[in-house]
Protein backbone atom coordinates (compact mmCIF):
# COMPACT_ATOMS: atom_id res chain seq x y z
CA UNK A 1 0.00 0.00 0.00
CA UNK A 2 2.06 2.94 -1.20
CA UNK A 3 1.01 6.42 -0.49
CA UNK A 4 -1.00 8.98 -2.78
CA UNK A 5 -2.07 6.34 -4.60
CA UNK A 6 -6.01 5.52 -3.92
CA UNK A 7 -6.10 2.52 -1.75
CA UNK A 8 -7.61 -0.51 -1.74
CA UNK A 9 -9.01 -2.41 1.02
CA UNK A 10 -6.26 -4.77 1.62
CA UNK A 11 -6.66 -8.77 1.36
CA UNK A 12 -7.66 -10.96 4.42
CA UNK A 13 -4.33 -12.34 3.89
CA UNK A 14 -2.79 -9.01 4.74
CA UNK A 15 -4.18 -8.78 7.53
CA UNK A 16 -4.05 -12.27 9.08
CA UNK A 17 -0.41 -11.68 8.37
CA UNK A 18 -0.36 -8.38 9.94
CA UNK A 19 -2.21 -10.25 13.10
CA UNK A 20 0.41 -12.81 13.14
CA UNK A 21 3.37 -10.62 12.82
CA UNK A 22 1.81 -7.82 15.93
CA UNK A 23 1.42 -11.28 18.09
CA UNK A 24 4.87 -12.08 17.99
CA UNK A 25 6.34 -8.95 17.74
CA UNK A 26 4.42 -8.38 21.33
CA UNK A 27 6.45 -11.33 22.46
CA UNK A 28 9.28 -9.68 22.23
CA UNK A 29 9.43 -7.18 25.26
CA UNK A 30 11.28 -8.50 28.29
CA UNK A 31 8.79 -7.23 30.66
CA UNK A 32 6.27 -9.55 31.98
CA UNK A 33 3.25 -6.99 31.94
CA UNK A 34 4.22 -4.74 28.78
CA UNK A 35 4.42 -8.50 27.00
CA UNK A 36 1.16 -9.64 28.11
CA UNK A 37 -0.25 -6.63 28.18
CA UNK A 38 0.56 -6.29 23.97
CA UNK A 39 -0.63 -9.28 23.34
CA UNK A 40 -3.73 -9.16 25.00
CA UNK A 41 -4.84 -5.79 23.57
CA UNK A 42 -3.64 -7.04 19.90
CA UNK A 43 -5.53 -10.15 20.11
CA UNK A 44 -8.83 -8.43 21.79
CA UNK A 45 -8.39 -5.15 19.11
CA UNK A 46 -8.70 -7.50 16.27
CA UNK A 47 -11.69 -9.77 17.74
CA UNK A 48 -13.89 -6.90 18.45
CA UNK A 49 -13.11 -5.30 14.61
CA UNK A 50 -13.36 -8.93 13.25
CA UNK A 51 -16.75 -8.08 11.65
CA UNK A 52 -15.84 -4.68 10.25
CA UNK A 53 -17.06 -4.10 6.50
CA UNK A 54 -16.41 -0.30 5.97
CA UNK A 55 -13.77 -0.08 3.25
CA UNK A 56 -12.21 3.16 4.93
CA UNK A 57 -12.80 2.31 8.45
CA UNK A 58 -10.87 -1.44 7.47
CA UNK A 59 -7.83 0.74 5.96
CA UNK A 60 -7.81 3.10 9.10
CA UNK A 61 -7.23 0.44 11.62
CA UNK A 62 -4.74 -1.73 9.24
CA UNK A 63 -2.42 1.44 8.91
CA UNK A 64 -3.23 1.86 12.52
CA UNK A 65 -1.89 -1.93 13.14
CA UNK A 66 0.71 -1.04 10.74
CA UNK A 67 2.43 1.75 13.15
CA UNK A 68 1.79 0.09 16.10
CA UNK A 69 3.82 -3.03 15.00
CA UNK A 70 6.75 -0.49 14.32
CA UNK A 71 6.46 0.53 17.46
CA UNK A 72 5.98 -2.64 19.58
CA UNK A 73 9.48 -3.86 17.01
CA UNK A 74 11.17 -0.69 18.70
CA UNK A 75 9.75 -0.71 22.19
CA UNK A 76 10.34 -4.70 22.44
CA UNK A 77 14.10 -4.48 21.29
CA UNK A 78 14.53 -1.20 23.65
CA UNK A 79 13.04 -2.96 26.35
CA UNK A 80 15.81 -5.94 26.06
CA UNK A 81 18.30 -3.42 26.58
CA UNK A 82 17.47 -2.95 29.80
CA UNK A 83 16.03 -5.86 30.99
CA UNK A 84 16.03 -6.54 34.90
CA UNK A 85 14.92 -9.62 37.06
CA UNK A 86 11.72 -11.83 35.89
CA UNK A 87 8.48 -11.13 38.28
CA UNK A 88 7.72 -13.54 40.80
CA UNK A 89 4.77 -14.60 38.77
CA UNK A 90 6.67 -15.65 35.96
CA UNK A 91 8.47 -18.30 38.26
CA UNK A 92 4.98 -19.68 39.41
CA UNK A 93 3.70 -19.78 35.33
CA UNK A 94 6.98 -21.70 34.93
CA UNK A 95 6.46 -24.09 37.51
CA UNK A 96 2.95 -24.65 36.62
CA UNK A 97 3.83 -25.38 33.50
CA UNK A 98 6.62 -27.46 34.14
CA UNK A 99 4.16 -29.78 36.59
CA UNK A 100 1.64 -30.07 33.96
CA UNK A 101 4.07 -31.38 31.38
CA UNK A 102 2.10 -33.38 28.83
CA UNK A 103 3.36 -32.92 25.36
CA UNK A 104 3.16 -29.83 23.51
CA UNK A 105 1.19 -27.63 26.37
CA UNK B 1 55.42 -30.95 33.93
CA UNK B 2 51.80 -31.89 32.02
CA UNK B 3 50.16 -30.78 35.49
CA UNK B 4 51.95 -27.44 35.46
CA UNK B 5 50.99 -26.52 32.53
CA UNK B 6 46.82 -26.65 33.23
CA UNK B 7 47.19 -25.00 36.31
CA UNK B 8 49.06 -22.26 34.30
CA UNK B 9 45.83 -22.35 31.97
CA UNK B 10 43.70 -22.33 34.18
CA UNK B 11 44.65 -19.84 36.80
CA UNK B 12 45.00 -16.99 34.17
CA UNK B 13 41.35 -16.66 33.95
CA UNK B 14 39.90 -18.62 37.40
CA UNK B 15 42.39 -17.26 39.61
CA UNK B 16 40.53 -15.34 42.12
CA UNK B 17 38.25 -18.42 43.26
CA UNK B 18 40.91 -20.89 43.39
CA UNK B 19 41.04 -22.96 46.85
CA UNK B 20 44.25 -24.67 47.13
CA UNK B 21 45.52 -27.16 49.85
CA UNK B 22 49.33 -27.22 49.37
CA UNK B 23 49.91 -23.00 48.44
CA UNK B 24 52.92 -23.18 46.51
CA UNK B 25 53.98 -20.60 44.41
CA UNK B 26 55.14 -21.30 40.82
CA UNK B 27 57.11 -17.67 40.43
CA UNK B 28 59.65 -19.24 38.01
CA UNK B 29 57.46 -20.88 35.38
CA UNK B 30 55.07 -17.98 35.62
CA UNK B 31 56.89 -15.03 35.94
CA UNK B 32 57.08 -13.99 32.65
CA UNK B 33 53.49 -13.55 32.58
CA UNK B 34 53.64 -11.08 35.22
CA UNK B 35 55.91 -8.98 33.44
CA UNK B 36 53.75 -6.08 32.23
CA UNK B 37 54.92 -2.96 30.18
CA UNK B 38 53.51 0.54 31.78
CA UNK B 39 53.99 3.16 29.56
CA UNK B 40 53.47 6.65 30.59
CA UNK B 41 52.40 8.62 26.75
CA UNK B 42 52.22 12.11 28.77
CA UNK B 43 55.78 12.17 30.16
CA UNK B 44 58.05 11.13 27.07
CA UNK B 45 60.99 11.37 29.42
CA UNK B 46 59.52 8.11 30.78
CA UNK B 47 58.63 6.65 27.52
CA UNK B 48 60.77 3.57 28.09
CA UNK B 49 59.94 2.65 31.32
CA UNK B 50 59.19 -0.44 32.29
CA UNK B 51 57.28 -1.62 35.87
CA UNK B 52 57.36 -5.11 36.77
CA UNK B 53 54.43 -6.31 39.11
CA UNK B 54 54.36 -9.91 40.73
CA UNK B 55 50.86 -10.93 42.18
CA UNK B 56 51.55 -12.61 45.59
CA UNK B 57 47.93 -14.33 45.11
CA UNK B 58 48.74 -16.39 42.18
CA UNK B 59 48.39 -19.64 43.38
CA UNK B 60 48.23 -23.37 41.63
CA UNK B 61 44.51 -24.92 42.13
CA UNK B 62 43.89 -27.86 44.45
CA UNK B 63 44.24 -31.30 42.64
CA UNK B 64 40.80 -32.42 43.65
CA UNK B 65 38.59 -29.42 42.01
CA UNK B 66 40.92 -28.33 39.74
CA UNK B 67 40.89 -25.41 40.90
CA UNK B 68 36.99 -24.86 40.49
CA UNK B 69 34.85 -23.79 43.27
CA UNK B 70 30.50 -24.58 42.75
CA UNK B 71 28.86 -21.82 44.68
CA UNK B 72 25.43 -21.91 43.96
CA UNK B 73 23.88 -18.87 42.83
CA UNK B 74 20.37 -17.81 44.26
CA UNK B 75 17.98 -16.17 41.60
CA UNK B 76 16.43 -13.46 42.12
CA UNK B 77 12.55 -12.51 41.18
CA UNK B 78 11.27 -8.93 41.03
CA UNK B 79 8.38 -8.49 43.45
CA UNK B 80 4.70 -7.76 41.18
CA UNK B 81 4.03 -4.19 41.41
CA UNK B 82 0.55 -3.04 42.76
CA UNK B 83 1.18 0.28 43.75
CA UNK B 84 -0.38 1.99 40.91
CA UNK B 85 -1.94 4.72 43.19
CA UNK B 86 2.01 5.80 43.84
CA UNK B 87 3.36 5.76 40.45
CA UNK B 88 2.51 3.86 36.95
CA UNK B 89 4.83 2.05 34.29
CA UNK B 90 5.92 4.32 31.68
CA UNK B 91 3.63 2.82 28.63
CA UNK B 92 5.99 1.62 25.74
CA UNK B 93 4.05 3.62 23.34
CA UNK B 94 4.67 6.92 25.44
CA UNK B 95 8.08 6.18 25.79
CA UNK B 96 8.50 5.68 21.67
CA UNK B 97 6.90 9.53 20.98
CA UNK B 98 9.30 10.57 23.21
CA UNK B 99 12.38 9.43 22.16
CA UNK B 100 12.55 11.68 18.81
CA UNK B 101 12.82 14.45 21.08
CA UNK B 102 15.31 12.88 23.00
CA UNK B 103 17.61 11.83 20.50
CA UNK B 104 17.37 14.49 17.46
CA UNK B 105 14.86 16.51 17.92
CA UNK B 106 16.22 18.43 20.93
CA UNK B 107 14.95 22.17 19.63
CA UNK B 108 13.92 24.93 22.33
CA UNK B 109 10.30 25.11 21.95
CA UNK B 110 10.59 28.82 22.36
CA UNK B 111 13.28 29.30 19.94
CA UNK B 112 11.68 31.06 17.18
CA UNK B 113 14.49 31.60 14.50
CA UNK B 114 15.19 27.97 13.58
CA UNK B 115 13.91 24.85 12.72
CA UNK B 116 14.94 23.30 15.26
CA UNK B 117 12.68 25.48 17.76
CA UNK B 118 9.98 25.04 15.67
CA UNK B 119 9.28 21.33 15.33
CA UNK B 120 9.38 21.09 19.17
CA UNK B 121 6.71 23.83 19.33
CA UNK B 122 4.58 22.29 17.05
CA UNK B 123 5.02 18.84 19.27
CA UNK B 124 4.12 20.81 22.00
CA UNK B 125 1.20 22.61 20.55
CA UNK B 126 -0.34 18.94 19.18
CA UNK B 127 0.45 17.37 23.25
CA UNK B 128 -1.19 20.37 24.28
CA UNK B 129 -4.61 19.54 21.99
CA UNK B 130 -3.93 16.08 23.46
CA UNK B 131 -4.01 16.96 27.33
CA UNK B 132 -6.68 19.68 26.58
CA UNK B 133 -8.86 16.89 24.93
CA UNK B 134 -8.84 14.47 27.95
CA UNK B 135 -10.58 16.84 29.63
CA UNK B 136 -13.04 18.72 27.23
CA UNK B 137 -11.26 22.16 27.64
CA UNK B 138 -9.34 24.59 24.95
CA UNK B 139 -5.66 24.14 24.61
CA UNK B 140 -4.99 27.55 25.37
CA UNK B 141 -6.07 26.80 29.18
CA UNK B 142 -3.48 24.31 29.93
CA UNK B 143 -0.50 25.11 31.34
CA UNK B 144 2.49 22.31 31.26
CA UNK B 145 4.34 22.42 34.91
CA UNK B 146 6.42 20.34 36.74
CA UNK B 147 3.73 17.81 38.57
CA UNK B 148 0.40 17.83 40.17
CA UNK B 149 2.31 18.99 42.99
CA UNK B 150 3.41 22.33 41.49
CA UNK B 151 0.15 22.56 39.77
CA UNK B 152 -1.62 22.61 43.50
CA UNK B 153 0.78 24.90 45.00
CA UNK B 154 0.05 27.46 41.60
CA UNK B 155 -3.33 27.38 41.59
CA UNK B 156 -3.90 27.80 45.83
CA UNK B 157 -1.30 30.31 46.00
CA UNK B 158 -1.47 31.95 42.54
CA UNK B 159 -5.48 32.81 42.81
CA UNK B 160 -5.18 33.47 47.19
CA UNK B 161 -2.51 35.65 46.20
CA UNK B 162 -4.16 37.53 43.29
CA UNK B 163 -7.29 38.21 45.29
CA UNK B 164 -6.10 38.81 48.60
CA UNK B 165 -6.78 42.16 48.75
CA UNK B 166 -10.54 41.03 48.76
CA UNK B 167 -10.36 37.01 49.62
CA UNK B 168 -8.93 35.95 52.88
CA UNK B 169 -10.65 32.62 52.90
CA UNK B 170 -10.20 29.09 51.58
CA UNK B 171 -11.73 25.71 52.00
CA UNK B 172 -10.54 22.33 51.52
CA UNK B 173 -11.03 19.20 52.73
CA UNK B 174 -9.44 16.83 55.56
CA UNK B 175 -8.67 14.18 53.18
CA UNK B 176 -7.21 15.96 50.34
CA UNK B 177 -2.99 15.43 49.44
CA UNK B 178 -0.35 16.81 51.42
CA UNK B 179 1.11 19.49 49.18
CA UNK B 180 -2.70 21.23 48.87
CA UNK B 181 -2.64 20.77 52.80
CA UNK B 182 0.58 22.07 52.98
CA UNK B 183 -0.13 24.88 50.44
CA UNK B 184 -3.39 25.90 52.95
CA UNK B 185 -0.72 26.05 56.03
CA UNK B 186 1.36 28.21 54.34
CA UNK B 187 -1.47 30.58 53.57
CA UNK B 188 -2.71 30.13 57.12
CA UNK B 189 0.61 31.59 57.85
CA UNK B 190 0.38 34.44 55.62
CA UNK B 191 -3.22 35.44 57.39
CA UNK B 192 -5.71 33.32 55.49
CA UNK B 193 -8.44 31.76 56.53
CA UNK B 194 -8.79 28.29 56.02
CA UNK B 195 -11.77 25.69 56.59
CA UNK B 196 -10.82 21.67 56.51
CA UNK B 197 -13.99 20.05 55.91
CA UNK B 198 -15.18 16.98 57.58
CA UNK B 199 -16.04 13.70 55.37
CA UNK B 200 -18.73 11.03 56.41
CA UNK B 201 -17.41 7.76 57.48
CA UNK B 202 -17.62 6.74 53.76
CA UNK B 203 -15.14 9.28 52.55
CA UNK B 204 -17.58 11.61 50.85
CA UNK B 205 -17.84 15.53 51.65
CA UNK B 206 -21.40 16.59 52.49
CA UNK B 207 -22.69 19.64 49.96
CA UNK B 208 -24.87 20.72 52.86
CA UNK B 209 -21.95 21.47 54.68
CA UNK B 210 -19.83 23.05 51.94
CA UNK B 211 -22.37 25.17 51.03
CA UNK B 212 -22.43 26.60 54.39
CA UNK B 213 -18.81 26.82 54.70
CA UNK B 214 -18.71 29.48 51.47
CA UNK B 215 -18.51 33.02 52.85
CA UNK B 216 -18.43 36.08 51.11
CA UNK B 217 -14.62 36.18 50.98
CA UNK B 218 -14.04 32.53 50.15
CA UNK B 219 -11.74 33.25 47.60
CA UNK B 220 -11.14 29.24 46.33
CA UNK B 221 -12.35 25.92 47.59
CA UNK B 222 -10.20 23.33 46.54
CA UNK B 223 -11.30 19.25 46.43
CA UNK B 224 -9.92 16.38 45.01
CA UNK B 225 -11.87 14.16 42.20
CA UNK B 226 -10.35 10.79 43.48
CA UNK B 227 -8.73 10.18 46.65
CA UNK B 228 -5.24 8.95 46.01
CA UNK B 229 -5.28 6.95 49.39
CA UNK B 230 -8.91 4.84 49.42
CA UNK B 231 -10.05 5.86 45.82
CA UNK B 232 -13.04 7.85 46.16
CA UNK B 233 -14.56 10.13 43.76
CA UNK B 234 -16.45 13.44 45.29
CA UNK B 235 -19.03 14.51 43.23
CA UNK B 236 -17.33 17.12 41.29
CA UNK B 237 -20.40 17.93 39.23
CA UNK B 238 -22.24 19.36 42.43
CA UNK B 239 -19.41 20.38 44.16
CA UNK B 240 -18.81 22.92 40.92
CA UNK B 241 -22.67 23.83 40.45
CA UNK B 242 -22.71 25.08 44.24
CA UNK B 243 -19.23 26.89 43.59
CA UNK B 244 -20.33 28.66 40.64
CA UNK B 245 -23.54 29.30 42.01
CA UNK B 246 -21.98 31.41 45.30
CA UNK B 247 -19.01 32.45 42.59
CA UNK B 248 -16.45 30.47 44.16
CA UNK B 249 -13.46 29.53 42.31
CA UNK B 250 -13.06 25.60 42.51
CA UNK B 251 -10.10 23.93 42.11
CA UNK B 252 -10.09 19.99 41.67
CA UNK B 253 -6.85 17.85 42.20
CA UNK B 254 -7.48 15.16 39.18
CA UNK B 255 -4.11 13.85 39.30
CA UNK B 256 -5.66 10.42 40.08
CA UNK B 257 -8.67 10.64 37.91
CA UNK B 258 -7.79 12.34 34.59
CA UNK B 259 -7.39 9.26 32.13
CA UNK B 260 -9.14 6.97 34.25
CA UNK B 261 -12.80 8.17 34.53
CA UNK B 262 -14.49 10.59 32.26
CA UNK B 263 -13.73 14.06 32.84
CA UNK B 264 -15.29 17.09 31.46
CA UNK B 265 -14.30 20.59 33.39
CA UNK B 266 -17.28 22.50 31.30
CA UNK B 267 -19.70 20.54 32.70
CA UNK B 268 -18.15 19.96 36.07
CA UNK B 269 -17.76 23.54 36.39
CA UNK B 270 -14.09 23.28 37.15
CA UNK B 271 -11.86 26.34 37.36
CA UNK B 272 -8.91 25.25 37.67
CA UNK B 273 -7.46 21.45 37.65
CA UNK B 274 -4.39 19.46 38.03
CA UNK B 275 -2.98 16.86 35.97
CA UNK B 276 0.45 14.76 36.63
CA UNK B 277 2.05 12.55 33.95
CA UNK B 278 3.54 9.54 36.02
CA UNK B 279 -0.26 8.66 37.01
CA UNK B 280 -1.26 7.88 33.51
CA UNK B 281 1.46 5.96 32.18
CA UNK B 282 3.11 9.04 31.21
CA UNK B 283 6.50 10.24 32.84
CA UNK B 284 7.83 11.31 36.13
CA UNK B 285 8.75 15.21 35.85
CA UNK B 286 5.86 16.83 33.80
CA UNK B 287 2.43 18.03 34.95
CA UNK B 288 -0.73 20.04 33.80
CA UNK B 289 -2.96 22.52 34.95
CA UNK B 290 -6.11 23.56 33.54
CA UNK B 291 -7.24 27.21 33.97
CA UNK B 292 -9.86 28.51 32.85
CA UNK B 293 -10.22 31.64 30.56
CA UNK B 294 -13.95 32.63 30.68
CA UNK B 295 -14.75 33.71 33.25
CA UNK B 296 -11.47 33.96 33.57
CA UNK B 297 -9.20 33.03 36.85
CA UNK B 298 -6.27 35.15 37.31
CA UNK B 299 -3.20 33.56 39.23
CA UNK B 300 -0.13 35.49 40.43
CA UNK B 301 2.67 33.57 39.01
CA UNK B 302 5.08 31.99 41.70
CA UNK B 303 8.03 31.38 39.57
CA UNK B 304 9.37 34.67 37.97
CA UNK B 305 11.26 34.33 34.72
CA UNK B 306 10.86 34.34 30.68
CA UNK B 307 7.38 34.44 30.60
CA UNK B 308 7.00 30.78 29.13
CA UNK B 309 3.10 29.77 29.50
CA UNK B 310 1.10 32.83 29.34
CA UNK B 311 3.80 33.87 32.20
CA UNK B 312 2.48 32.07 34.55
CA UNK B 313 5.06 29.26 34.58
CA UNK B 314 8.41 30.86 33.23
CA UNK B 315 10.79 27.90 32.50
CA UNK B 316 11.64 25.86 29.69
CA UNK B 317 8.91 23.68 28.38
CA UNK B 318 10.41 19.97 28.44
CA UNK B 319 9.61 19.20 25.09
CA UNK B 320 10.30 15.12 25.17
CA UNK B 321 8.26 15.04 28.55
CA UNK B 322 5.74 17.30 27.43
CA UNK B 323 4.95 15.24 24.55
CA UNK B 324 5.18 12.09 27.07
CA UNK B 325 1.98 13.60 28.50
CA UNK B 326 -0.13 14.34 25.42
CA UNK B 327 0.37 10.70 24.18
CA UNK B 328 -0.80 9.27 27.41
CA UNK B 329 -3.46 11.64 27.08
CA UNK B 330 -4.53 10.23 23.89
CA UNK B 331 -4.01 6.74 24.60
CA UNK B 332 -5.71 7.24 28.00
CA UNK B 333 -8.74 8.51 26.14
CA UNK B 334 -8.52 6.34 23.45
CA UNK B 335 -8.26 3.16 26.01
CA UNK B 336 -10.40 4.26 28.22
CA UNK B 337 -13.42 1.91 28.25
CA UNK B 338 -11.32 -1.11 27.73
CA UNK B 339 -9.14 -0.66 30.83
CA UNK B 340 -12.01 0.77 33.01
CA UNK B 341 -13.61 -2.80 32.27
CA UNK B 342 -10.34 -4.64 32.62
CA UNK B 343 -9.68 -3.14 36.16
CA UNK B 344 -12.79 -3.48 37.35
CA UNK B 345 -12.60 -7.11 36.70
CA UNK B 346 -9.29 -7.51 38.36
CA UNK B 347 -10.30 -5.68 41.07
CA UNK B 348 -13.69 -7.84 41.79
CA UNK B 349 -11.46 -10.68 41.22
CA UNK B 350 -9.14 -9.26 43.95
CA UNK B 351 -11.94 -8.53 46.86
CA UNK B 352 -13.39 -11.72 45.99
CA UNK B 353 -10.41 -13.77 46.20
CA UNK B 354 -9.89 -12.14 49.49
CA UNK B 355 -12.76 -11.37 51.11
CA UNK B 356 -13.98 -15.01 50.56
CA UNK B 357 -11.10 -16.58 52.32
CA UNK B 358 -10.01 -14.36 55.02
CA UNK B 359 -12.73 -12.96 57.57
CA UNK B 360 -13.08 -9.23 59.03
CA UNK B 361 -11.77 -7.51 55.68
CA UNK B 362 -12.91 -3.79 55.77
CA UNK B 363 -13.18 -2.05 52.17
CA UNK B 364 -12.45 1.39 53.14
CA UNK B 365 -14.70 4.32 51.09
CA UNK B 366 -17.88 4.63 49.63
CA UNK B 367 -18.49 1.35 47.78
CA UNK B 368 -20.63 3.17 45.19
CA UNK B 369 -18.35 5.97 44.66
CA UNK B 370 -14.64 4.45 44.66
CA UNK B 371 -12.58 3.71 41.90
CA UNK B 372 -11.95 0.24 41.17
CA UNK B 373 -8.72 0.57 40.58
CA UNK B 374 -7.86 1.49 44.31
CA UNK B 375 -8.71 -1.08 47.08
CA UNK B 376 -8.02 0.37 50.27
CA UNK B 377 -8.38 -2.33 52.75
CA UNK B 378 -8.11 -2.72 56.39
CA UNK B 379 -7.38 -6.61 57.99
CA UNK B 380 -8.26 -6.40 61.37
CA UNK B 381 -6.25 -7.66 64.26
CA UNK B 382 -3.29 -7.33 62.39
CA UNK B 383 -0.81 -4.57 61.59
CA UNK B 384 -0.74 -3.75 57.51
CA UNK B 385 3.17 -2.36 58.26
CA UNK B 386 4.02 -6.20 59.10
CA UNK B 387 1.42 -7.74 56.56
CA UNK B 388 3.31 -5.62 54.01
CA UNK B 389 7.04 -6.94 54.98
CA UNK B 390 5.65 -10.33 54.96
CA UNK B 391 4.14 -9.53 51.39
CA UNK B 392 7.93 -9.36 50.17
CA UNK B 393 6.85 -10.66 46.84
CA UNK B 394 3.98 -7.89 46.12
CA UNK B 395 4.98 -4.07 46.28
CA UNK B 396 2.41 -2.53 48.31
CA UNK B 397 1.66 0.57 50.24
CA UNK B 398 -0.43 1.03 53.20
CA UNK B 399 -1.06 4.44 52.19
CA UNK B 400 0.37 7.79 50.63
CA UNK B 401 3.76 7.26 48.90
CA UNK B 402 4.85 10.41 50.72
CA UNK B 403 4.45 9.45 53.81
CA UNK B 404 5.09 5.94 53.72
CA UNK B 405 8.14 6.12 55.66
CA UNK B 406 6.41 6.82 58.83
CA UNK B 407 4.53 4.28 61.14
CA UNK B 408 2.35 6.53 61.71
CA UNK B 409 -1.43 5.81 60.62
CA UNK B 410 -2.81 7.28 57.65
CA UNK B 411 -4.49 10.68 58.00
CA UNK B 412 -7.01 10.06 55.28
CA UNK B 413 -8.27 7.10 56.91
CA UNK B 414 -8.35 9.00 60.62
CA UNK B 415 -10.35 11.39 58.99
CA UNK B 416 -12.80 8.89 57.83
CA UNK B 417 -13.47 8.03 61.65
CA UNK B 418 -12.02 4.44 61.11
CA UNK B 419 -10.56 3.43 64.64
CA UNK B 420 -6.91 3.32 65.14
CA UNK B 421 -6.93 -0.35 65.02
CA UNK B 422 -8.07 -0.18 61.64
CA UNK B 423 -6.15 2.64 60.62
CA UNK B 424 -3.19 0.77 61.73
CA UNK B 425 -4.11 -2.36 59.62
CA UNK B 426 -4.59 -1.23 56.33
CA UNK B 427 -3.01 -2.11 52.96
CA UNK B 428 -3.54 -0.27 49.54
CA UNK B 429 -4.41 -2.50 45.87
CA UNK B 430 -3.20 -0.66 43.09
CA UNK B 431 -5.12 -2.15 39.71
CA UNK B 432 -3.84 -0.35 36.38
CA UNK B 433 -3.46 -1.33 32.55
CA UNK B 434 -0.52 -3.66 32.71
CA UNK B 435 -2.28 -6.18 35.94
CA UNK B 436 -3.08 -9.16 35.00
CA UNK B 437 -5.29 -12.02 36.11
CA UNK B 438 -2.11 -14.01 37.27
CA UNK B 439 -0.92 -11.02 39.51
CA UNK B 440 -3.97 -10.62 41.16
CA UNK B 441 -4.27 -14.50 41.87
CA UNK B 442 -0.64 -14.87 43.52
CA UNK B 443 -1.72 -11.96 45.30
CA UNK B 444 -4.84 -13.16 46.89
CA UNK B 445 -2.69 -16.25 47.78
CA UNK B 446 0.18 -14.61 49.03
CA UNK B 447 -2.26 -12.09 51.25
CA UNK B 448 -4.70 -15.43 52.16
CA UNK B 449 -1.50 -17.18 53.77
CA UNK B 450 -0.03 -14.51 55.48
CA UNK B 451 -3.32 -12.96 57.21
CA UNK B 452 -3.93 -16.06 58.18
CA UNK B 453 0.02 -16.37 59.61
CA UNK B 454 -0.09 -13.20 61.26
CA UNK B 455 -3.76 -13.47 63.04
CA UNK B 456 -2.06 -16.69 64.69
CA UNK B 457 0.80 -14.75 66.30
CA UNK B 458 -1.71 -12.44 67.18
CA UNK B 459 -3.11 -12.16 70.70
CA UNK B 460 -5.94 -9.76 69.96
CA UNK B 461 -7.19 -12.39 66.60
CA UNK B 462 -6.83 -14.99 70.35
CA UNK B 463 -9.04 -13.26 72.09
CA UNK B 464 -11.51 -12.34 69.75
CA UNK B 465 -11.61 -16.15 68.82
CA UNK B 466 -12.42 -16.56 72.41
CA UNK B 467 -15.68 -14.05 72.61
CA UNK B 468 -13.89 -11.58 74.49
CA UNK B 469 -14.81 -7.27 73.06
CA UNK B 470 -11.50 -5.94 72.56
CA UNK B 471 -13.34 -2.16 73.17
CA UNK B 472 -14.27 -3.63 76.34
CA UNK B 473 -10.88 -3.81 77.54
CA UNK B 474 -9.08 -1.20 79.70
CA UNK B 475 -5.40 -0.97 77.98
CA UNK B 476 -4.05 1.43 80.15
CA UNK B 477 -4.81 3.26 83.26
CA UNK B 478 -5.78 7.18 82.14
Amino acid sequence: MSAGIQQSVPSRAYILNLYHSLLRASRSFSNYNFRDYAYRRIRDSFHQHKNETGPTKIIELVKNAEKELEVIKRQGYLNNLYAVDKLVVEEEINEKKATRFRGDN
Amino acid sequence: MNFISLSRLLTRNFNYNLVSKKRHLNQGSISNLLKRNYTAATVPDQYASTVTVTTPTFITPSPDSLGFEETKVKKTYRPIYLDMQATTPTDPRVLDAMMPYFTQQYGNPHSRTHAYGWEAEKAVEKAREYVADIIGADPKEIIFTSGATESNNMSLKGVARFYKSSKKHIITTQIEHKCVLDSCRVLGEEGFDVTYLPVKTTGLIDLDVLAESIRPDTAIVSIMTVNNEIGVTQPIEEIGRICRSKKVFFHTDAAQAVGKIPIDVNKMNVDLMSISGHKIYGPKGIGALYVRRKPRVRLEAIQSGGGQERGLRSGTVPTPLVVGIGEACRIAKEEMKYDTERVRKLSQRLINGITSKVKDVVRNGDQNAVYPGCVNLSFAYIEGESLLMALKDIALSSGSACTSASLEPSYVLRALGADDDMAHSSIRFGIGRFTTEQEIDLVVDRVVKHVDKLREMSPLWEMVQEGIDLKSIQWSQH
